[in-house]
């Protein structure tokens, strides 16, 4: 039996956190991630799956949802990402596989990504220097995927002007990390 | 440039890669084109002073392929479609 150290993506053994003024930005390691892509002809049915998985409907174009088990964004269209606790979802795919079966084409996207949550009265600074989101419109719920620092990442309004998680290509997450933790003190 | 993409609303041009003319869609049949087709597909390109459908990837963003309608001598965008619902039409 192997003897294997966990580590987050940053490769420390507990989730990192910076403070920067009045926001902080906390690195999130245990999210269990899962993408869905309805299968041509099943967007319906896949859609409604998805509905009773989370509890309310799959997430319009931009948007994000949140369920009692899981979350949901949308990436595309006719497709999600799904997210859950890590701690009892670490089979997230396999769960929503047995879930839409055929409709949709699911696949693990737990360890592709990093995750930060970026908390503070003024992260709209932040955003602002990091990305070319539309802040104005970005309300609480709001979703879309951008680039930061020339990487492919997803923000994520949890709470407009208050609060955001970002998640980023897990092998590049020190270089968004230095990036983020950079703005932070530029902008503050 | 932005482009009005019309799922997520204006979109700087930034996001995109441009994937050439919207005739690419059109690939000829593998079980009965002629060399000829292949390379009528492959080499030819109509070159308008004006409006031109262009295949415009959402690379930084959604990952949808769009069909701009762009007026080549001032970069006028004068329709954007999802070009999947154009296909399936």
């Amino acid at each position: 039996m192997h003897d294997l150290t966990p580590i987050t993506a940053l490769g420390g053994s507990a989730a990192r956190v910076d403070s920067v003024g009045d926001v902080t930005l906390t690195e999130v390691p245990d999210v269990a991630l899962a993408s869905v892509a309805a299968r041509r002809g099943h967007e319906g049915v896949c859609a409604q799956t998805l509905e009773s998985v989370l509890g309310t409907a799959a997430p319009s174009p931009g948007h994000a949802a949140e369920g009692a088990e899981y979350a949901a964004f949308w990436t595309g269209p006719d497709q999600w990402m799904l997210s859950a606790d890590f701690n009892g979802y670490e089979d997230i795919a396999a769960r929503i596989k047995s879930e839409v079966g055929d409709t949709a084409s699911v696949t693990e996207q737990t360890d592709a990504w990093v995750c930060f949550d970026l908390v503070g009265p003024h992260i709209n600074a932040v955003l602002e220097l990091l990305c070319n989101v539309d802040l104005a419109g970005f309300q609480t719920g709001r979703a879309t995927r951008t680039s930061i620092h020339h990487l492919g990442c997803y923000v994520i309004s949890t709470d407009a002007g208050q609060s955001v998680r970002i998640l980023g290509p897990r092998a590049s997450a020190g270089s968004l990390h230095h990036a983020i933790i950079t703005v932070m003190a530029s902008a503050l | 440039m932005i482009i009005n993409h019309p799922l997520l609303g204006p979109r700087d041009s930034a996001e995109f890669v441009y994937l050439g003319a919207a005739a690419l869609m059109d690939r000829p049949d593998p079980e009965t084109a002629s060399a000829e087709d292949w390379h009528d597909y492959a080499y030819l390109r109509d070159n308008p002073a004006g409006p031109h459908r262009e295949l415009w990837f959402h690379e930084g963003g959604d990952r949808s392929i769009l069909i701009v309608t762009r007026d080549t001598t001032t970069h006028e965008i004068t329709g954007v479609e999802l070009a999947r619902e154009v296909a399936s039409k």
